[in-house]
């Protein structure tokens, strides 16, 4: 049935004008699809406005901002490499991204073995994203002391902008290992099997956990080096 | 078929994958940089490269319909009126604390990394 909207909509070429006046589904997309990319949007504003939120408290704070620079510096017995534990944080995401990208591609292939495969490996990169996180927090809670009331390093707002930032994205990267791995689960007992061999669904998942990706992107660009 | 999803051939994800991480290391890497126009300028270019292929190739958006395109990537232009209105806001903030409070009088202390060390 979506397979016959989607070719009806293909028929009249890209004609923006065209999809809208068509009285059929504008986006020629499944719905999940659709509604994912639409929840997606909605959590963009919702990072958005933690970022601006960041970039205005810094912006108006007085005292001096700490340098994240030395903040996430970690030794490994010699001199603080700067920034380290986060740049290795950035490629374990960049990695699960590619995993992601190739199950899905696995899917449309039909390849269940390794789509499952893939997903998991993914799922598996995102947790060890959360646990050197979990590390990281603890590393600034203990060591530092780092509050979101303050810190001996500079404003007051650094803790509690850094806290809700990454809080919140290390949130959705958990709640997107979760989902890939019930995802992974069905597509290996054969669930989407049963159901005509449709893998979208693994685009679905796709389209979120990228999205995770993305965050970091612009959290790694604007709080970790800005 | 355009019908049958998005069937692309592998080698595009491939190149998107080492271009990512060439950008990161592009990115960490003007973590070395003085501060400065040049350095802030790198980090929002390679930023917007990496986000770029991040949506046009791994989520497939290069290949959908204008209409989803416009739709999704249209609304989110409007934070930049909200990054104008609260740097604008926070400017003003600043000028007034320093009015009414005085310089700050903060003295930090520099994050200690001993704690990983051993001879500690």
């Amino acid at each position: 049935m979506s397979e016959a909207v989607a070719e009806n909509v293909a028929e009249s070429g890209s004609g923006f004008v065209e999809d809208w006046s068509r009285d059929k589904q504008v986006f020629g997309v499944p719905w999940g699809k659709a509604m994912m990319w639409i929840f997606l949007l909605s959590d963009t504003f919702i990072f958005s406005c933690f970022l601006v939120g960041y970039m205005s408290v810094r912006i108006a704070t007085t005292d001096p901002w700490p340098n994240p620079s030395e903040v996430f510096a970690l030794s490994f017995g010699g001199d603080p490499i700067p920034l380290i534990l986060i740049a290795i944080m950035t490629f374990i995401l960049i990695t699960s991204s590619g995993t992601m990208a190739l199950a899905v591609n696995m899917g449309y292939r039909k390849n269940r073995k390794a789509t499952f495969w893939l997903m998991v490996a993914t799922a598996a990169l995102g947790a060890s994203f959360v646990g050197m996180q979990a590390f990281e927090w603890t590393k600034l809670i203990m060591d530092e002391g780092v509050r979101p009331w303050g810190n001996p390093m500079g404003a007051a707002q650094f803790g509690s902008s850094f806290f809700m930032i990454t809080g919140f994205h290390g949130m959705h990267v958990s709640a997107g290992v979760i989902y890939l791995l019930v995802i992974a689960n069905r597509v290996r007992n054969g669930f989407y099997e049963r159901r005509g061999g449709n893998y979208e669904i693994v685009e679905i998942a796709g389209l979120y956990w990228h999205f995770v990706d993305l965050v970091w992107v612009f959290i790694f660009a604007l709080f970790y080096l800005w | 078929m355009a019908a049958e999803g998005q069937q692309h051939p592998l080698k595009i994800y491939y190149i998107m994958w080492g271009a990512l991480f060439i950008l990161s290391g592009f990115s960490y890497a003007t973590d070395f940089m003085d501060h400065g126009a040049l350095r802030t300028f790198l980090i929002l270019l390679f930023m917007f490269l990496k986000a770029g292929g991040i949506v046009f190739i791994f989520m497939h958006m290069g290949w959908e319909r204008k209409a989803l395109k416009v739709a999704i990537l249209g609304p989110p232009v409007a934070i930049l009126v909200l990054i104008w209105l609260m740097s604008y806001e926070g400017f003003y903030v600043e000028d007034k604390r320093i009015e009414v409070y005085g310089e700050s009088t903060f003295v930090p202390v520099s994050p200690h990394h001993e704690a990983e060390s051993t001879e500690h």
